[in-house]
């Protein structure tokens, strides 16, 4: 016995040293792990996993319990991140490493350039799966989810018409008209329109409050009806030279020049808070918007906003669900996203949240078309809205727009609404953070 | 896993003193056998320890070094970071493109800034709570615990509740101010409040958790030094210059040297700080730091070669700050020895 126990020992010492390493290594390892597996038992019984950013509707309408209810050998697990920006930027390096990624991927229009280009090949194409036709949608929305091999990567999920809301009582305060069709008259045709009736708001403002939210808001709604914005029809960066950014960004300079907007940061903790307390009187409010008014203003506001038809129609926002290659269940996955994008359940959508159908069929269900909100002293936005999308004319985009909308309002518009920066100098700094984070 | 190996030598080499029926006594047994146990036993004490240390040093391969190597390699190169399997041979131009850039140096300077008033205040108070709870007061251990609760909160949550606080509209620290007839400090915007928010929540986070090195250093300092300087008539603030800091000196370099570390890499607070512009640091940049410039290079510019090179620029940077540290010390050192 004795004899043999120290071999033994230095043996199992060994053996135990090198399997807790490889113990150690592994667990070091498996961080990452995509979140769908099939359960071992049932053999058909799968797991669907959705990643999306902000307010996608589908648990609020109850869609998933519907679908997980209709597919018993279905569950849908889902994960919701706050920071549209964040969200991709997870997204991009899950995709450029093929882990991570949940079955149906949430992909937002200012990115989606991106995904048909770079990244076409990480996703499956969604055109021959039940049910989905391309013409199902407005014709812009699914051309901008098609690759140049023809493969629709995307499902389109809402658009963001846009439309304007305002306070009633700040406006009769400010001898404004409070009637949505006057209103709406104060600033037809031209967004310049729109500042001018910001001064005359201002001269006689309530203490305290500003005419418009911020000056960046305003430059995005201003670009959105341009013909156009940052990329040319072939997607190359034009933006330095585009009229369309021109004309947005002198407007969004002469509003905060002209002192009437409130220099917030759109979507940041004091912009929040601001709803609250009665800061400003109108936001530009493309349909989702909506939802975030009635959040944030909460029972104070009720029946205290409105909303009034835009200067011009445009469309800022909206998304697209995707079905990454790296999936497990792509054809469970694509039968799940093309049920969520159909036009029933886009308006369930609509009717929870206010995220605006994508399809044409969804814009004309009665329950879009008459649809009013209490919140909005029972506007007509079902109307408002679908009206707004038929007059929309799409611009191109191009993979590197969502990074140089970003700088331009991040880095330039509330540079000088924060710090007086002169605006010239304010664009020499764009062009150079542009050029800067573009360029190769 | 020391106990066992102990047990297992003198198991081996004393003679048998108890079981001796079950084990009959070794010296009938042929010659080969001792050498080739000898042999093992050998490699057991010359082996084994390198084996119960290999886990560490693989995991560091694996997931320290050659991450390290990997970054310094990918920051000769461009790439992508959605086809990272492409890269283009840039030499150094990523660094030369550093050297240029504005943005580049105004987080550098934002990174030094931020790093002094969060690292100084915190260190500084960190000691002075040490010393008074190295005091015998009432419910110490209650106030030890206390003040290491900050550390064991998340950045996340802490951050959140410091965005609310410094609110410039709406936020409780103005409200504060305003009492004091100071009125509008924009905690976001401007360079220095949003500085100074930041540092704020460091020092918050850390200042417990240095104060308990500090106080474990104290308690090894030896009481009768104590009892012989009050003998002398020093008081209690003499004591605390002439016996403490200078008996705790090498814990004070070590806290110098993690603060340094930490306020270098500094990336969570400000990002979250800032919420939708956290990532390029404020409007101007006013507070973004090194890690998030790398960041804002690597991940929505998509430039991951030009961020590796910031991040190797940071690890020699910390080189550097760390080898004038160890200068300071050795000098230090002979002074005292001399």
């Amino acid at each position: 016995m004795r004899p043999t126990s120290r071999p033994r020992r230095a043996g199992v010492l060994l053996t135990a040293a090198l399997a807790s390493s490889a113990l150690l290594l592994t667990a070091c390892g498996s961080g990452a792990k995509s979140g769908s597996d099939a359960s071992p038992g049932g053999g058909e019984k799968i797991t669907l996993t959705v990643g999306d950013f902000g307010t996608f509707g589908y648990k609020e309408a109850g869609l998933y319990d519907e679908y997980m209810a209709a597919h018993p050998n279905i569950t849908i697990k889902y994960e919701t991140a706050q920071d549209g920006q964040k969200y991709w930027d997870a997204l991009t390096t899950h995709l450029a490493s093929n882990s991570g990624l949940a079955d149906i991927q949430a992909v937002e229009v200012g990115y989606i350039a991106q995904a048909t280009g770079t990244l076409a090949d990480k996703f499956t194409d969604l055109s021959k799966v039940d049910g989905v036709n391309s013409g199902n949608w407005l014709p812009w929305k699914s051309k901008q989810a098609t690759t140049a091999k023809g493969a629709l990567i995307g499902l389109g999920t809402d658009i963001g018409p846009m439309a304007i809301c305002y306070r009633t009582d700040l406006f009769q305060q400010a001898g404004l008209p409070t009637d949505r069709a006057e209103v709406a008259k104060l600033w037809q045709g031209d967004w310049s329109r729109f500042v001018e009736a910001g001064k005359a708001y201002q001269a006689k403002a309530p203490a305290g409050t500003f005419f418009t939210d911020s000056a960046s808001g305003l430059f995005n709604a201003a670009l959105s009806a341009e013909a156009q914005q940052y990329s040319d029809a072939s997607g190359k960066l034009v933006y330095k030279d585009s009229p369309g950014v021109k004309k947005a960004w002198d407007l969004a300079v002469s509003a905060s020049q002209a002192k009437i907007s409130a220099g917030l940061r759109q979507f940041q903790d004091p912009w929040n808070a601001a709803f609250a307390n009665a800061k400003f009187a109108t936001v530009v409010c493309p349909s989702w918007m909506t939802g975030i008014i009635g959040k944030y203003s909460g029972d104070s506001g009720k029946g205290k906003w409105d909303i009034a038809a835009p200067p011009v129609a445009s469309n800022w926002g909206g998304a697209f669900l995707t079905v990454p290659k790296a999936g497990k269940h792509q054809k469970e996955a694509a039968a799940l996203a093309a049920w969520l994008t159909a036009p029933e359940q886009q308006a369930k959508v609509f009717t929870k949240v206010g995220n605006l159908p994508s399809t044409v069929g969804g814009l004309q269900q009665p329950a879009v078309q008459a649809a009013k909100q209490d919140y909005f002293n029972g506007a007509p936005t079902g109307q408002i809205f679908a009206a707004s999308a038929q007059a929309i004319q799409p611009s191109p985009i191009g993979e590197q727009d969502g990074n140089v909308k970003t700088i331009i309002t991040d880095n330039g518009v509330l540079d000088i609404e924060e710090h007086g920066t002169d605006p010239a100098k304010a664009w020499a700094n764009v062009v150079k953070l542009v050029d800067d984070k573009t360029g190769h | 896993m020391a106990t066992t190996i102990r047990a297992g030598t003198e198991d081996g080499s004393a003679p048998a003193p108890a079981d001796g029926t079950t084990a009959p006594p070794a010296p009938p047994a042929p010659r080969a056998r001792p050498a080739w146990r000898s042999r093992l036993y050998r490699l057991d004490l010359k082996a084994a320890p390198y084996a119960f240390v290999a886990p560490f040093f693989l995991c560091f391969a694996a997931f320290g070094l050659f991450p390290l190597l990997w970054t310094g390699w990918l920051s000769l190169h461009h790439v992508d970071l959605l086809t990272p399997d492409t890269m283009e041979w840039r030499g150094l131009d990523n660094y030369t493109r550093l050297w240029g850039n504005d943005q580049f140096w105004t987080a550098l300077r934002n990174t030094f800034t931020i790093g002094v008033i969060s690292t100084v205040p915190q260190l500084a108070m960190a000691l002075g709570l040490a010393h008074l709870l190295n005091y015998r007061l009432r419910g110490r251990g209650f106030f030890r615990v206390a003040i290491l609760a900050p550390y064991a909160t998340s950045i996340a949550a802490a951050t959140l509740v410091f965005v609310q606080l410094f609110n410039p509209d709406y936020g409780l620290i103005n409200w504060f101010l305003s009492l004091f007839g100071v009125h509008g400090t924009d905690w976001y915007a401007d360079t220095w409040p949003s500085q100074i928010a930041i540092s704020t929540i460091v020092t918050w986070r850390w200042t417990g958790y240095n104060a308990l090195i500090y106080l474990a250093a104290m308690q090894a300092v030896p009481k009768d030094l104590y009892e012989a300087a009050s003998l002398d008539g020093a008081s209690r603030w003499q004591q605390f210059t002439r016996i403490t800091v200078p008996s705790i000196r090498p814990t004070i370099l070590f806290t110098i040297v993690v603060s340094t570390i930490g306020a270098t890499q500094l990336f969570g607070e400000p990002l979250l700080f800032g919420g939708g512009v956290g990532v390029s640091g404020g409007s101007a940049h006013q507070f973004q730091t090194l890690s998030l410039y790398l960041y804002e290079l690597g991940w929505p510019s998509r430039q991951l070669g030009r961020a590796s090179a910031v991040a190797w620029t940071m690890l020699l940077l910390l080189l550097l700050i760390g080898a004038v540290q160890h200068l300071f010390t050795r000098r230090n050192r002979a002074q005292l020895g001399g």
